[in-house]
């Protein structure tokens, strides 16, 4: 199939037409609309005026105004970051034994091992945030025997629900096999023997983590961390559904934006700083990757 | 070779029980004889009943299996030739174009397909829905057929080059035959994540166009009922079925490397 390079580009022509439709243009689209004004009843208005039987552009730089010349939406951003950390740390501290443990497993409980971990992870997404509804609802099990406990201590009944433990929880639940899948590839591939060789020369379990297995392990920590930041960055569903009033992130807002307000020119704005910040993590995150 | 260690067993353990108690919990209470989501009351087939007369759902129902069905299908041809073409040449466009929707946040494709649609002036329904299910599946699709093309022996088409087969012969009689497995995996994968869609069917969707996961939210948005566990339980269940046959015909699919 060497030599005719005509026919590779006639195979990927389709699919590229289709995606540089469907997903660059649409992005392209966004840039631009961020610019234009909000049309009188949502949407966006006309990009252009009929002047004098001239086109002038309409165009302007309000939006992104807007969204500096106040601290509420930089706090805003910084907040959303501040959950995709903790939430990517949490991951890695419950992902890492876990893959560890599969990894270091016999080869045929391996695969069950790791069907166990993909299996909720191809559940709905909405399932899954609808499980810990119920399980922090105000009638549930858990919270009445928490409250329960704080009674015996004479501390006031609390809540679950609506709370940013109750989002951490279910944004580390949804997220955590994406942790654990890059980084299971990463420590199967682990060479056994230079563990065997530091045991041999006195290092204990503890040093010889630290020394062989968490270095040769960095690749497959900034991949999975990769996978958790960005989509938790972006999350509307669970602090919509279990993050109450402190709960908004910049994706609520933007949705809010799109949805309810419909001021379209400022949603694209947010969308432009979202789609920045996650091509800036992707890359950043490549080349500490490649030196590894 | 193994090296037992009852710390990791244990905590690897809990993280199972993690994953896995809050959907049991969904799916029993579904067969709870109680509105509240709160204790066992006793066994009913009762909210499984309610959801088969609920027209609203039927309809959602209804509307997922076309969607998924139609995005799937577009979204195999379109991702195996991306997947084919990724293997042949290291066109930067193409690998770009095909990871970046993965990469991205759901939320900026949901937005941006929304306002793409109302400037074109087309209707959100169930159009608008497949075309943007068949962008975000082509990507899934296209690392599926190329994960099965690099574990191919290039002897064989080259075997039957020699032999005087035509490229289109050779396509046909070697490389599709061989890749089929792949294929058929990354085809169903892209059905179970069609129909389990929320965020970006959330942006596209129009009136009466909704799908399960749409009436899922709706639904919980309001109250915490039983009908939900047992849709959610059906739901779990019709992807549990599609993903294990899709493991079966090609295990590195799945695990979403």
């Amino acid at each position: 199939m060497q030599g005719k390079s005509w026919y590779k580009y006639l195979l990927s022509l389709p699919p590229m037409a289709y995606l540089l439709i469907f997903f660059a243009a649409p992005t392209l689209i966004m840039l631009f609309a961020s610019f234009r004004y909000a049309g009188e009843y949502g949407g966006l208005a006309p990009w252009y005026l009929h002047e004098n039987g001239r086109l002038t552009l309409d165009l302007t730089l309000e939006n992104w105004q807007r969204l500096l010349g106040t601290d509420i939406y930089l706090r805003l951003f910084l907040k959303s970051i501040g959950y995709a950390v903790v939430t990517t740390l949490i991951c890695m501290l419950m992902g890492y034994p876990l893959a560890l443990m599969i990894a270091r497993s016999g080869r045929k409980s391996r695969d069950l091992l790791l069907l166990l971990v993909i299996l909720p992870f191809w559940s709905n997404f909405l399932v899954r945030i609808y499980a810990w509804m119920i399980i922090f609802s105000p009638v549930g099990a858990l919270t009445r025997m928490l409250n329960g406990v704080l009674d015996l201590f004479g501390a006031g009944p609390i809540t679950l629900m609506f709370s940013p433990t109750a989002m951490l929880v279910c944004l580390v639940y949804v997220h955590l096999p994406f942790m654990v899948l890059p980084l299971y590839a990463n420590l199967e591939k682990h060479d056994l023997d230079l563990l065997d060789a530091a045991q041999d020369l006195g290092a204990g379990k503890w040093r010889q983590f630290w020394l062989i297995t968490w270095p040769l392990s960095l690749s497959g920590v900034i991949a999975g961390s990769i996978l958790v930041f960005i989509p938790v960055l972006g999350m509307f569903a669970i602090p919509d559904l279990l993050g109450g009033i402190d709960g908004i992130m910049i994706g609520n807002v933007i949705k809010q934006q799109f949805m309810e307000s419909r001021d379209w020119p400022f949603g694209s704005v947010l969308s432009m700083v979202l789609t920045v910040t996650a091509v800036a993590v992707v890359l950043l995150g490549s080349r500490l990757g490649q030196r590894r | 070779m193994q090296r037992r260690n009852v710390l990791l067993w244990i905590s690897a353990a809990l993280v199972y029980l993690f994953l896995y108690l809050p959907l049991v919990i969904v799916v029993v209470f579904s067969f709870n004889d109680s509105r509240l989501n709160a204790e066992w009351v006793g066994f009913t087939w009762k909210w499984y009943g309610k959801l088969f007369h609920n027209r609203e759902m039927l309809a959602a129902a209804m509307n997922s299996l076309i969607i998924a069905s139609v995005s799937a299908a577009v979204a195999t041809v379109l991702g195996t030739l991306a997947g084919i073409a990724m293997h042949q040449s290291r066109l930067r466009l193409l690998q770009v174009l095909v990871l970046a929707p993965i990469a991205m946040p759901e939320i900026l494709m949901g937005v941006s397909l929304l306002v793409l649609f109302i400037m074109v002036n087309m209707t959100l329904g169930l159009l608008s829905i497949m075309l943007a299910h068949i962008t975000f599946c082509i990507g899934f699709v296209a690392l599926a057929v190329q994960a099965r093309i690099s574990s191919m022996d290039p002897c064989l088409v080259e075997a039957a080059r020699d032999l005087g087969a035509s490229t289109w012969c050779c396509f046909r009689e070697i490389t599709l035959p061989l890749l089929m497995p792949g294929i058929l995996a990354g085809g169903l994968m892209a059905f179970t994540l069609s129909i389990d869609d929320f965020v970006i069917t959330f942006f596209t969707a129009g009136v009466g166009s909704s799908t399960l996961p749409l009436q899922i939210y709706s639904m919980v948005k309001i109250a915490v009922t039983p009908e939900v566990n047992a849709v959610s339980t059906l739901l779990m269940l019709l992807t549990l079925v599609v993903i294990t046959v899709a493991s079966r015909l090609s295990p590195a699919v799945v695990q979403g490397e």
